[in-house]
């Protein structure tokens, strides 16, 4: 059986540094920090007091009042981003085979803040459960495409991946093979998280993962600086719409890049250090490789996963080396989390789309607060440090890994 | 309007995001104000909550109107 060819034809974005894909795509290109002190809970007594939030969003000039108070943070944003995406689609909503579009989403969590609140009521009262009826429903992670789907009315496959920061990377492999196996013609997918709460930054303080750079907030995302010290929580959303080549060619669509392929792996090692020798993330960019018929000599730039935590940053470069050999020099490498911060579920997701935009501009965004050297970083790899590059991009992979060795690479080309 | 008809109607326009002219005693919560069944059990937690009173599930069911819902809870206070 012929595998169907898939392209990219719609994009959306919300996320700490723009909420709308173009706005985000001038903060990517100008290198600007999304990082603030928090405002969606008093963090005075939280060891980080910043993370990138979304900012200037008020749901309900996006969503029916009513309908946003049955969604948690993390759904909202799903439905913000992906209204975008299907409108730059351009997909003509009473013609498409509905039967035939799905949407696969990703979320590392779900609704957090919606847990938390009810879990609080609840210990504030007198032992009666009083839970809200909507509290499962929009907790649960696989509500976000659930609500884009009754939405729109597809009625194609549609469920959330879980696994951790590698979520939405995972979703759009999903949508791919799916689109490639012929089952669907039009896939919505992509990934959101809403995480900036009591519980998420309490949570992730507690295993020691963050930043704590409480002084210069802006600065606290740094991959690959010797002196980086954690990730920054990130929240938002980052949508597309993934297309058969065919179904995308017929109805004229504009097409961003072709999905070539995708890689999946574990480390099968710890449930959150990465591998020191990194094998599990070899591993993953080569299946990919393999996955997309590409060699490593035809790879031009690489979203890394790039969290700016001690470990990871370094383990992720040394497996890039072990993959590439002497071409890793020539790739413009980057982490646009030292931009957005890191946000979980939705990572891999706007990261892909910072490389899809990278790939139709022809100019890679930088890795920003890059200040000391480290020197178990190889000097010779282009980290696309501080300022973008511009770079004639025929082939982008973009990584992502969770917590619980879960990695999962994607290759975008550029189409002939 | 008593005071317990305007407590209720001030739960059922912010719950249902209703206008507030369509929230007359006959108005039906399924019906007429477009609450589905989840809808419905949140309005019941928001007057027990409101008027510090239980409503039990089998006289919940009996709860259908803005009007019934006022006279129930009149009736338990």
């Amino acid at each position: 059986m012929e595998l169907k060819r898939v392209v990219v034809t719609g994009l959306g974005a919300l996320t700490p540094i723009g909420n709308t894909k173009d706005e985000y795509w001038e903060a990517l290109i100008s290198g600007k920090s999304g990082a603030a002190p928090v405002t969606h809970f008093d963090p005075e007594k939280f060891k980080t007091k910043f993370a990138c939030e979304i900012k200037n969003f008020e749901v309900t000039d996006f969503i029916d009042r009513k309908l946003a108070k049955r969604m948690d943070k993390f759904s909202q944003y799903a439905m913000v981003a992906s209204d975008e995406a299907i409108a730059d689609s351009k997909l003509d909503l009473d013609a498409v085979n509905k039967l035939r579009v799905g949407v696969i989403w990703g979320a590392g969590i779900g609704g957090l803040e919606t847990f938390q609140d009810e879990v609080l009521n609840f210990a504030a009262g007198d032992g009666t459960p009083r839970f809200n009826p909507f509290f499962i429903p929009k907790m649960i992670a696989d509500i976000a495409p659930g609500n884009i789907s009754i939405k729109y009315g597809f009625m194609g496959p549609n469920y959330t991946t879980v696994s951790a920061c590698a979520s939405s990377a995972n979703s759009m492999i999903d949508a791919l093979n799916t689109i490639r196996l012929g089952t669907c013609d039009v896939i919505i997918t992509g990934g959101s998280e809403a995480a900036v709460t009591i519980a998420g930054m309490g949570g992730f303080n507690a295993m020691h993962a963050m930043s704590t750079r409480n002084d210069d907030p802006q600065t606290a995302s740094r991959p690959f600086d010797a002196n980086r010290d954690g990730f920054v929580l990130g929240e938002g959303a980052g949508a597309i719409i993934l297309e058969e080549y065919e179904h995308a060619k017929a109805r004229g669509a504009k097409i961003y890049a072709e999905v070539v392929g995708g890689g999946l792996s574990s480390d099968a090692y710890h449930m959150t250090a990465p591998h020191p020798d990194g094998i599990g993330v070899v591993a993953v960019m080569k299946n990919c490789l393999e996955n997309a018929g590409l060699n490593p000599e035809d790879v031009d730039h690489i979203n890394t996963h790039g969290t700016s935590t001690p470990l990871g940053d370094v383990a992720e470069l040394k497996a890039i080396s072990e993959v590439f050999g002497s071409h890793a020099k020539n790739i413009n490498i980057n982490s646009t989390k030292s931009m957005t911060g890191h946000l979980l579920g939705a990572a891999g997701a706007i990261e892909s789309i910072a490389s899809i935009l990278a790939m139709q501009h022809g100019i890679v965004p930088p890795t920003i607060n890059h200040e000391t050297v480290d020197e178990n970083i190889d000097p010779e790899l282009n980290l696309t440090l501080n300022k973008a590059q511009k770079r004639d991009i025929k082939v982008a992979m973009s990584n992502t890994f969770g917590f619980g060795g879960h990695n999962a690479c994607v290759l975008f080309k550029k189409l002939d | 309007m008593s005071d317990i008809a305007s407590r209720v109607k001030a739960i059922i326009v912010d719950k249902l995001g209703v206008d507030e002219n369509e929230v007359v005693t006959e108005a039906s919560f399924t019906n007429d104000l477009g609450a589905d069944s989840l809808d419905t059990v949140e309005l019941i937690m928001e007057f027990e909550k409101e008027f510090d009173i239980q409503i039990p599930d089998d006289q919940a069911e009996n709860i259908a109107t803005v009007g019934q819902a006022v006279s129930y809870i009149e009736g338990a206070k």
